[in-house]
């Protein structure tokens, strides 16, 4: 972490503040409160903010702040973040049938990792995992904390389809395809959950800084939660 | 009141100012690529400028009025013929039941809008009508127009022909052109290239790729050299963001793009440029470079606004 946070142009409409080089949950955090100050404290002509693993893109509106002035808020603001209490993340359980048909590659990652099915599923659902970001695609969730022990490197050549709500792993990461799109991570399982809905507002099951724990369950539980979700229901 | 399209042309989408407060979910802005040019139609068109229009590429769409109605065409030129009379753009033009709209040979840039006065009748979507045509979603049923759609209008208030054949001052109308020289301001990741590989993205003309589409602008030139690394920490992506991957062409990120991305962004396409960049047509336009300050910039911004708030 940088002893003090970095403030870099991006462009005439945005600035980036940087808190760190590296991913870390202290970093994140950084990034989390300043992105939850702004939202408490709102100043005419700043825009949205999109929080990153180590960093906050704050948009503002040249028209009615100039670069020096935003600079300044900010800075006000950052201050202000030393004090502020973060509300207690979200914890949002994300139940998922592991292995057969949903998860085609558990028995890979398991032996991969020397371990038997039960062991990788066990594991991956013990784990509590931080939601650092969402990119990529709408809805996608950057997880940090997956244990090492079922690390598993990408396919060698990527599926030309994913099922949405597969989950996978690739590397030391886990995460969740929010659409049916190409992708190269190792299939473990599948969640019924809708996890990007434009028609939602929030439209994401998932947001920066959420704690996420995957729960087992069985395939009839998927078909229910799976029927549940259509009809826009929790 | 409604538009039949009667051929879609290569890719006509609704598109608005773009979807805010949504990109911290990784959902795209989308929006006019030549967000100047859109609102300057809705200006001409009597409509708030942020609403909703047809954004037309390169070769237009073919379009019945059901009723009488005021548009206004801005952007590139492509030729515009109202039943059979050829029209500049950037003027409002009164069109009566069942004539045709339709464009013809591209003259300069790449992207025309098509206001209607009431607006284009489509649901928001997370607060806005533009589509977003990767996700599927926003606009006209998340797609691009084809033959066969009607388009709905929203309801007018003010008598028609009293707004037709205003012109927009001509002095504000963007420079478009297929050899642009295009503003940056350097940042937010300069620090990972090298003295001499951002002398080259000042100093070198770059080709833009035929392959680059609403998301990013792919351009191809002399290579830019990072210093070290090729890649950073994931972090948001503004308009007009220039990545340099490792094979050190750059991409200037634009309506579509992702939230979020991982190389490192040598400069940002100023905000008053980014129509000229917009307007480049790909595979055939080449576009040079020229870095300025943020308060340049920002005073480039304002002026071009101002454009907005005359009386037409």
């Amino acid at each position: 972490m940088y002893s003090e946070p970095r403030l870099l142009v991006a462009g005439d409409s945005a600035l980036v503040v940087e808190f760190g080089d590296e991913i870390s949950e202290e970093v994140n955090r950084k990034v989390h409160a300043l992105s939850y100050a702004l939202e408490k404290n709102p100043l005419p002509g700043l825009g949205e903010a999109v929080p990153a693993y180590r960093s906050l893109l704050v948009h503002y509106d040249p028209l009615c702040l100039s670069w020096d002035e935003v600079k300044a808020s900010v800075t006000d603001i950052l201050q202000k973040c030393e004090e502020i209490t973060l509300p207690e993340p979200r914890v949002i359980e994300v139940p998922v049938v592991y292995g057969g048909e949903f998860g085609p590659d558990i028995e890979f990652v398991a032996e991969h990792n020397g371990l038997s099915v039960e062991e990788v599923v066990r594991i991956h659902s013990a784990a509590t995992y931080l939601v650092y970001m969402l990119g990529f695609s709408p809805g996608f969730a950057y997880l940090g904390g997956m244990p090492e022990a079922i690390a598993t490197p990408r396919l060698e050549t990527p599926r030309t389809l994913v099922p949405a709500g597969s989950v996978g792993v690739a590397g030391e990461q886990t995460g969740i395809y929010p659409i049916a799109t190409p992708g190269g991570w190792r299939l473990i399982g599948r969640t019924p959950l809708k996890l990007f809905d434009p028609q939602r507002d929030p439209p994401t099951l998932l947001r920066p800084g959420d704690t996420v724990r995957f729960v087992p369950v069985s395939e009839g539980e998927y078909w229910t939660r799976l029927e549940r979700e259509k009809r826009g229901g929790p | 009141m409604a538009l039949e399209v009667l051929e879609g042309g290569m890719l006509t989408t609704v598109q608005d100012l773009g979807r805010y407060g949504y990109q911290r979910y990784g959902v795209p802005v989308a929006g006019a690529m030549d967000s100047f040019a859109l609102r300057a139609a809705n200006a001409l068109a009597g409509n708030s400028l942020g609403e909703a229009a047809l954004e037309i590429t390169i070769a237009g769409p073919t379009l019945r009025a059901t009723e009488s109605c005021l548009i206004a065409v801005t952007g590139a030129d492509l030729s515009l013929r109202v039943n059979n009379w050829p029209l500049p753009p950037w003027m409002s033009i009164f069109v009566r039941r069942g004539w045709l709209i339709e464009f013809g040979e591209r003259k300069i840039g790449c992207r025309a809008y098509l206001a209607v006065a009431g607006g284009i009748d489509v649901p928001p979507i997370l607060g806005s009508k533009s589509t977003y045509l990767r996700g599927g979603f926003g606009g006209f049923e998340g797609r691009a127009l084809r033959q066969g759609d009607i388009i709905s209008t929203g309801p007018v208030s003010f008598h028609l022909p009293s707004l037709a054949g205003k012109a927009f001052p001509p002095d504000c109308i963007p420079k478009y052109s297929d050899t642009p020289e295009v503003h940056v301001v350097l940042g937010p990741q300069d620090d990972y290239f090298t003295e001499e590989g951002i002398a080259t993205l000042l100093s070198s003309e770059y080709r833009v790729s035929p392959t680059s589409d609403r998301m990013g602008y792919r351009l191809q030139g002399p290579e830019i050299a990072h210093k070290g690394r090729a890649d950073i920490i994931s972090d948001g992506i503004a308009l007009g963001s220039m990545q340099v991957p490792a094979d050190r062409q750059p991409i200037v990120m634009v309506a579509d793009r992702q939230t979020t991305g991982g190389y490192p962004k040598i400069a940002t396409v100023i905000s008053a440029d980014i129509p000229l960049l917009a307007q480049c047509v790909p595979g055939a336009s080449t576009v040079t470079f020229k870095a300025i300050t943020v308060q340049e910039a920002q005073a480039r911004y304002r002026e071009m606004m101002r454009a907005l708030s005359v009386d037409l």
